[in-house]
């Protein structure tokens, strides 16, 4: 294989983080036990920061015999994903279990493999790639559910999602058996001649398009592959459920953006309708089930059911405008998801974690600094103006009328009114219900979090000029 | 083609990995008792992926399904063992793996 073939430096960022993800577990290995932590939380953010540079500054280019590509889309999503990750480590760093013990030093590592895992997903230029890719994320994420060993909710989360986790990974691999055997190529490349140069594409190979779609839907939690969510978000440690929000959505939607708008793209009408149907499954049922929930954990987890079926609306969309807009919709997703869920952590009485919503009442008055910071994310959920939210919604509302999905448009807003009942509660639990016993105060990393996650909703308008520029040109580079 | 195939066709080979498709996913949602029963499952499905990817690279001639075909295995057997792992934990914690007991969170 020459040199030119190889092409190492394309994915020199993905190298980078494998290798500090190694070293950092020999040093906590090293360490005496149960002191691991700190040091090994700080070099993974280390290792991440690191990381986010040497991806902006990637050149574009294949590399690994056609099994990797770097494009702009991919550094795109790369940045999100790294941002996700760093977010969730941070979140993890002043995070105590039941018994008051910070979480093992494992846990950055995981994350930080987690990360490089979806990172390799968005990058991917052949099945192999995905394939990999995928299941070096999802494993290490069936462990961080199940890391909280003395904790039977912690296990059965990490049990729940292990057991429904692998037979999606199965059904995507016979889904991708299936369309190596009818393409004859597991090349994203020589899977657009193959779609393209039959006029009608064999059975086998749409069953496989099936397949790989319902595999993606289920690590997106999109309806009707969902029911693991609510479950595995309440029981996982609230740093890991924080990543599990993060980094492993945006990674999923890299690749469904990669395989439906590249290999598959040219078919967009046969699977629009289905990409429609669980967009809006998704946004209804989102909105509805969220209603009653009490705990505020399931509650996100409802949340980012509803929220991953609006960013399916520009996957939707199958346009180059629909791709900026769900990338745009993500960008906005992370930041006010990343804050509530540094607000999440940040509840603790008396050392002991609570995560009931009526534990928030009276926030307003003993910590109102954090109070307004959740009201803002919440209100950004909501869609309200001019919060990051907001333009999230708008864009991707407008590339699916562009593309005369209007129905799906009017049911969008119509759930997300819906939605707007169950965020606003949250604000008047906050601001006027009767107090509860103070919450402790947070720790300063939570604290950094929240406050910058605060800014970015705020100012998100501001910077949304150039981020738009920068989505247009990744979805630019995604459809060649 | 391979003469292995050419004697007998893709066919069968898409028939038996097929079968074991459906005995896996079954096994997975009618099993009510075992949850080492569900990891059996897990791997009947890799392997009906697998059967189908040689298959497919026989006929084609084309080897690239068999180098999948070795990294799914190693991944099959990361997953069994992170697999144990959690219901051993699971174990120490609840005193059952029965599938009816892990309902501590109804979703």
């Amino acid at each position: 294989m020459s040199v030119t073939v190889f092409n190492w430096t394309v994915a020199l960022p993905e190298i980078v983080l494998a290798l500090s993800g190694i070293v950092i577990l020999v040093a906590g290995v090293l360490q005496r036990k149960g002191e691991g932590f700190f040091p090994a939380a700080i070099l993974s953010l280390a290792a991440f920061l690191v990381c986010g540079f040497l991806v902006v500054l990637s050149p574009s280019g294949a590399g690994y015999a056609g099994t990797f590509v770097n494009d702009g889309f991919a550094r795109f999503m790369k940045v999100l994903i790294l941002a996700g990750g760093f977010v969730a480590v941070a979140l993890s760093v002043s995070y105590r279990t039941a018994d008051r013990r910070p979480l093992p030093f494992e846990t950055p590592v995981l994350m930080l493999f987690s990360t490089l895992g979806a990172m390799l997903m968005a990058s991917s230029a052949n099945l192999m790639t995905l394939f990999v890719g995928l299941e070096l994320s999802s494993l290490s994420i069936y462990i961080l559910c199940a890391l909280e060993r003395d904790n039977v909710l912690s296990s059965e989360a990490g049990m729940k999602y292990f057991i429904l986790g692998s037979l999606a990974s199965g059904l995507l691999l016979y889904g991708i058996s299936l369309v190596y055997g009818y393409a004859g190529t597991m090349e994203y490349a020589g899977l657009v001649d193959a779609v393209r140069a039959a006029a009608m594409p064999p059975m086998g190979l749409v069953v496989g398009i099936v397949f790989i779609v319902v595999g993606l839907c289920f690590k997106l939690s999109a309806v009707p592959f969902h029911m693991w969510t609510p479950d595995v978000y309440q029981g996982a440690p609230t740093p890991v459920t924080a990543y599990m929000a993060g980094a492993p959505k945006f990674a999923a939607f890299a690749l469904f953006l990669r395989v439906m708008a590249g290999p598959f793209g040219s078919v967009a009408p046969r699977w629009q309708i289905l990409v429609e149907a669980v967009s809006i499954l998704s946004m209804v049922y989102g909105a509805f089930a969220a209603i009653p929930q009490t705990n505020i954990k399931r509650l996100m987890a409802y949340s980012s059911i509803g929220h991953m079926g609006y960013a399916m609306m520009g996957l939707a969309a199958a346009s180059t405008a629909g791709t900026q807009a769900t990338l745009i919709y993500l960008a906005a997703y992370f930041v006010m998801n990343a804050g509530v869920f540094a607000g999440i952590t940040a509840m603790r009485r008396n050392g002991r974690e609570v995560n009931s919503i009526a534990d928030l009442a009276g926030l307003g008055r003993s910590d109102p600094a954090m109070a307004l910071a959740l009201a803002v994310f919440m209100f950004s959920m909501v869609g309200a103006p001019p919060l990051a939210g907001f333009f999230g919604k708008f864009m991707v509302f407008a590339a699916a009328w562009q593309s005369g999905l209007y129905v799906l448009v009017c049911i969008g807003a119509l759930s997300s009114i819906v939605g707007a009942y169950y965020y606003l509660r949250v604000v008047k639990v906050m601001y006027f219900d009767a107090p509860a016993h103070a919450l402790d105060r947070p720790a300063p990393s939570l604290l950094f979090v929240s406050g910058g996650m605060g800014v970015a909703t705020v100012v998100f308008a501001v910077v949304l000029g150039p981020i738009m520029s920068v989505a247009h040109q990744a979805a630019l580079a995604l459809a060649g | 083609m391979n003469t292995a195939i050419a004697s007998v066709g893709l066919g069968p080979y898409l028939f038996v990995s097929a079968a074991l498709l459906v005995l896996g996913v079954f096994g997975i949602f009618l099993n009510r008792k075992n949850i080492i029963v569900l990891l059996m499952s897990m791997e009947l499905i890799l392997l009906s992926a697998n059967l189908n990817l040689v298959a497919f690279s026989s006929a084609h001639g084309d080897l690239s399904g068999q180098v999948m075909v070795l990294f799914v295995l190693t991944i099959a057997a990361a997953e069994a063992a992170i697999g144990l792992a959690i219901v051993t934990v699971y174990f120490r914690n609840r005193g059952s793996i029965q599938v009816e007991d892990v309902t501590m969170m109804k979703g």
